[in-house]
C-alpha cells in the first residue's frame, strides 16, 4: 500500500515535482539515496505526508510513479443497497431550490441504474410538500412528521436519516451542500461508517463498476477531483447549489408517499434553537441568488454601496463584497465572497471595483457569466471576466442601472 | 476549563497556480500555513481561556512537518500541542481523519469544548468537525460566528445560515466550527515564540492513541480520490468599449442575448 517511485524507470526529469499540491516531491542525487543507475544521475523522492491524491501520476511521461492500493473487498453487502435518495431540505415548510435540482439529477442517475428515485422529507405539516416532490419526479417520498423536525437541528435529523438509511438501504444519497446539508451529512456518514463526498459539481454513473463518480472542486476551485466510494454503501454526496437544472413539474407523475410520525422522546436533542434572525441588510441571500452584484475597495466608502444595491435591486439580485470592503466595515461579513467568505455560483456575477485577488476568485469563478467593472486594465479580475468593462464604476454602474431600467421596464 | 483546538497544516493557496503549458498545479516555493479558519479557532480558544481560565490544547494529524503549525499555535499562547503522526494515517479521508482525531482527543483527556475551523482550504470538505463530534458522541454546532455566552455547563452561540443566523444553546462538552467573523486572530508574541521554540510537542502514533487499525488511514477511508485534474481555464473574455453609456448598452444586449435577464 502506498506510493512508490519505480527506481529503474525514473529519469529525474522533474516533470512531476510541480504537480504535487503539497510540494512533497523532490529530485535528489541517486548516489545520495543509494540507488545508482548507469544512465540517470537523479531520482524523484516523495516526502512524508502524501495523501495518495494521484495528481503526480499523469505528468510523469514514464509511468514511474505508482500508487498501490491493497486488494480490497467490499466492506458491506453491496447488492442489498438499491435506489437513489434525495434529501429534500425544507425551511419554514418550504422545499429549498436545491432539492428540486437534486431531483432533476437524481432522476437521471436512477434511470441509468434502473432504480427508483426517493425523497426523504423531514418536517411538520408537510403533506403539500410531499405531493410537490412526487410531481417533480420522485417515485417515493418518505415523509417523516414530528414537531421536533419542524426546524432543522443536527441531532434529531441525524437520528432519523441514519435510521431510515439503515432500514431501507439506498445505494446513493444526495443532499444539498447547504449549511444544513454540510452540517449533518457528515454526522450521518460517520455514524453509518460510509463515504461522503463534499460539494459535488458533477455526478455520473460508472455502470460497469456500478459506482457513482463524484466530481468536486478542491483547493478553492483550482483543481477538480473525482471521488468514489467503492466498498461501502450508501454512496453519499453533498451537491452544490445551482449546478444542476431543477426537475420539471409533471402534474400526472405518480408516486407513493410513506408517511410516518416520530415521537420526539425517542430522538436525541442536545441543542436548543432559541432564535432565527434574518439579516435585514440582505435582500436576497447569496446562495440562492441568480445574480450577484459585488463591490470592493474601489467603492471608496460605505455610502457608495447604494449604487451597488440599486443595480442589484434592478436585476433582482443580491449584494456581495470583497474582503477589503468587509474588513473596512462598509458591509457585514455575511456578504463576503471568497475563500474566507462564501462560495457562490450565480448565473451573473458583477464585480465592481474588485481587483480579483485569488482569494476572491476562488469564491466566484464558477459563476456562469462574470462581468468586471474596473478602472485598471491590468486588474486580474479581467482574466476571469466574460465581459470586461474598463472604466470608472461611479459612471458605469449608474449607466448600467439606468439602461436596465429602460429595458426591463 | 479544557479547550481543544484542531488545526490542519495546508499549502498556502496564494501560490497555487496553474501552469498554462502542462495544465498542472504549480507549487513553487512551497509554503505551508495553518489553515486560515483554524487561526480563528485558536484565537477563540485563547479568548475563552483568558475569560474562563483553564487550558488550550492544539491537536493536528499530519506528517512530522506539521509540527511547525503546532509551534505557531503555541507561540500565539496555546498551552499544549499534540501531533498525531504515523505512516498508518496516510491516505485518510474525512471519516478516518475524524476517527483518528477523536481517538487523539480522548487520549488528551477530559474536555469542555472542541473548536475546529469551518473548513480546510485544501480538502475544502467541512466534514471533519461534525465527524469528530459524532465519534466523540457530543453535540456539534457548525459555522459559529459568535459565542454569546458560555459557562461551566453550557454554551450559547450564533450560527451563520444562508439568510441570517440562528441562536443555539447546548450543554458542554460540545464541538463548534468557526467562521472568520468570530474574531481577529492575534499575532504571536516574542515571548510566545521563544517559548514555542523550546516547548515539547507530544508526538503520538497509531498505537499511542489506541485506535482500531481498520478505521485509520486508507483502510478506514471509504472514499478514494480517483483522479485529479485542473478545470478548463475560463475562456478569455470580451472587452466592451465605448463611453459608460455605450458600455452599459452593450452589456445589457449581451446579457439579453444570453437570455440571463
Ligand atoms: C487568508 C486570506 C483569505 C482571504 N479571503 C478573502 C475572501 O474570502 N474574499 C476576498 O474578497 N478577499 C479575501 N482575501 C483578501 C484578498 O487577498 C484581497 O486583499 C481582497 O480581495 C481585495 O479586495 P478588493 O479587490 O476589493 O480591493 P483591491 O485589491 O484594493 O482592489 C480594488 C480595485 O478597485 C479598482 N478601482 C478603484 N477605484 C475604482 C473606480 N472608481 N472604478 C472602477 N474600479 C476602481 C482598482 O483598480 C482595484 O482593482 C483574503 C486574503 C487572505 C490572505
Ligand atoms: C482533492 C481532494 C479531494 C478530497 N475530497 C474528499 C471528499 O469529498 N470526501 C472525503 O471524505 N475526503 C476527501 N478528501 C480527503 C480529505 O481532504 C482529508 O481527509 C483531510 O484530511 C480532511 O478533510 P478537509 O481537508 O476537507 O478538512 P475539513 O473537513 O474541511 O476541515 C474542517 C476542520 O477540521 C479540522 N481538521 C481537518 N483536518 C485536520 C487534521 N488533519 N488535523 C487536525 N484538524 C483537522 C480543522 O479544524 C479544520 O478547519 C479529499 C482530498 C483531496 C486531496
Ligand atoms: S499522490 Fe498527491 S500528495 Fe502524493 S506525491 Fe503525488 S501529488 Fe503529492
Ligand atoms: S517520477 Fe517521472 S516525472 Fe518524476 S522525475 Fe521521475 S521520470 Fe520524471
Amino acid at each position: 500500500m502506498g506510493i512508490k517511485i519505480v527506481d529503474d524507470k525514473c529519469t529525474g526529469c522533474s516533470l512531476c515535482v510541480k504537480s504535487c499540491p503539497f510540494g512533497l516531491i523532490k529530485i535528489v542525487s541517486r548516489e545520495e539515496v543509494g540507488k545508482p543507475h548507469p544512465k540517470y544521475k537523479k531520482i524523484a523522492v516523495i516526502g512524508e505526508g502524501c495523501n495518495l491524491c494521484g495528481a503526480c501520476l499523469e505528468p510523469c511521461p514514464l509511468e514511474a510513479i505508482l500508487i498501490e492500493r491493497e486488494e480490497e473487498k467490499p466492506r458491506v453487502d453491496i447488492s442489498q443497497y438499491k435506489g437513489v435518495w434525495v434529501f429534500a431540505e425544507q425551511k419554514k415548510g418550504e422545499i429549498q431550490g436545491v432539492a428540486y435540482e437534486l431531483l432533476g439529477e437524481g432522476r437521471k442517475l436512477a434511470d441509468e441504474l434502473g432504480e427508483k428515485l426517493s425523497c426523504v422529507l423531514l418536517g411538520e405539516g408537510m403533506d403539500g410538500a410531499a405531493k410537490e416532490l412526487i410531481a417533480h419526479g420522485a417515485d417515493r417520498v418518505y415523509q417523516i412528521e414530528g414537531s421536533i423536525l419542524k426546524n432543522f437541528q443536527d441531532d434529531p435529523y441525524t437520528d432519523v436519516l441514519s435510521d431510515l438509511i439503515q432500514k431501507e438501504k439506498p445505494e446513493i444519497v444526495l443532499m444539498g451542500a447547504t449549511v444544513i446539508g454540510r452540517s449533518f451529512a457528515s454526522r450521518v456518514a460517520a455514524r453509518l461508517g460510509t463515504g461522503l463526498t463534499a460539494d459535488c459539481t458533477e455526478l455520473a454513473i460508472d455502470l460497469k463498476a456500478r459506482q457513482l463518480l463524484q466530481t468536486r472542486p478542491a483547493f478553492g476551485g483550482n483543481i477538480m477531483a473525482t471521488i468514489t466510494t467503492p466498498y461501502n454503501r450508501p454512496q453519499m454526496a453533498t451537491v452544490r447549489h445551482k449546478v444542476f437544472k431543477k426537475a420539471v413539474k409533471q402534474e400526472n407523475h405518480q408516486g407513493e408517499i410513506i408517511k410516518e410520525s416520530v415521537d420526539g422522546k425517542n430522538l436525541s436533542l442536545r441543542t436548543k434553537l432559541l432564535d432565527m434572525v434574518q439579516d435585514l441588510t440582505q435582500t436576497v441571500n447569496l446562495a440562492d441568488a441568480d445574480i450577484i452584484v459585488s463591490g470592493g475597495r474601489g467603492l471608496g466608502g460605505p455610502e457608495n454601496f447604494n449604487i451597488i444595491e440599486e443595480l442589484a435591486r434592478t436585476l433582482g439580485g443580491a449584494v456581495g463584497a470583497s474582503r477589503a470592503a468587509v474588513d473596512a466595515g462598509w458591509i457585514p461579513y455575511s456578504h463576503q465572497v471568497g475563500q474566507t467568505g462564501r462560495t457562490v455560483c450565480p448565473k451573473i456575477y458583477i464585480a465592481c471595483g474588485i481587483s480579483g485577488a485569488i482569494q476572491h476568485l476562488v469564491g466566484m469563478q464558477s459563476s456562469d457569466i462574470i462581468v468586471a467593472i474596473n478602472k485598471d486594465p491590468n486588474a486580474p479580475i479581467f482574466k476571469v471576466a466574460t465581459y470586461g468593462i474598463e472604466g470608472d464604476l461611479f459612471e458605469v454602474v449608474p449607466a448600467l442601472t439606468k439602461r436596465l431600467k429602460e429595458v426591463l421596464g | 476549563m479544557n479547550f481543544i483546538v484542531c488545526i490542519k497544516q495546508v499549502p498556502g493557496t496564494t501560490d497555487v497556480k496553474i501552469d498554462p503549458k502542462t495544465n498542472t498545479l504549480i507549487r513553487e516555493g512551497v509554503e505551508s500555513i495553518v489553515n486560515p479558519f483554524d487561526s480563528y479557532a485558536i484565537e477563540e480558544g485563547l479568548r475563552l481561556k483568558e475569560r474562563m481560565g483553564g487550558k488550550v490544547t492544539v491537536i493536528s494529524m499530519g506528517p512530522p512537518q506539521a509540527e511547525s503549525a503546532l509551534r505557531e499555535a503555541l507561540s500565539m499562547g496555546c498551552d499544549e500541542a499534540v501531533l498525531l503522526t504515523d505512516r498508518a494515517f496516510a491516505g485518510s479521508d474525512t471519516l478516518a481523519t475524524s476517527y483518528t482525531l477523536a481517538c487523539g482527543i480522548k487520549k488528551i483527556g477530559e474536555f469542555d469544548l472542541v473548536i475546529c475551523g469551518k473548513q480546510a482550504i485544501d480538502g475544502d470538505t467541512a466534514q471533519v468537525g461534525p465527524g469528530i463530534a459524532e465519534k466523540l458522541g457530543v453535540p456539534a454546532i457548525t459555522y459559529v460566528k459568535k459565542i454569546e455566552e458560555i459557562d461551566q455547563a453550557r454554551i450559547k452561540v450564533e450560527r451563520m445560515m444562508e439568510e441570517g443566523y440562528e441562536v443555539i444553546e447546548t450543554n458542554l462538552p460540545a464541538l463548534i466550527t468557526v467562521v472568520k467573523e468570530i474574531n481577529e486572530p492575534r499575532l504571536p508574541s516574542l515571548k510566545g515564540m521563544v517559548r514555542a521554540r523550546k516547548a515539547e510537542i507530544h508526538m503520538w502514533t497509531a498505537s499511542d492513541i489506541e485506535c482500531e487499525k481498520s478505521k485509520i488511514g486508507q483502510a478506514g477511508s471509504p472514499t478514494i480520490v480517483n483522479k485529479i485534474f485542473t478545470p478548463p481555464p475560463r475562456k478569455g473574455g470580451e472587452v466592451l468599449l465605448g463611453d459608460p453609456e455605450e458600455q452599459a448598452e452593450k452589456l445589457v444586449d449581451k446579457l439579453r442575448q444570453a437570455k440571463v435577464i
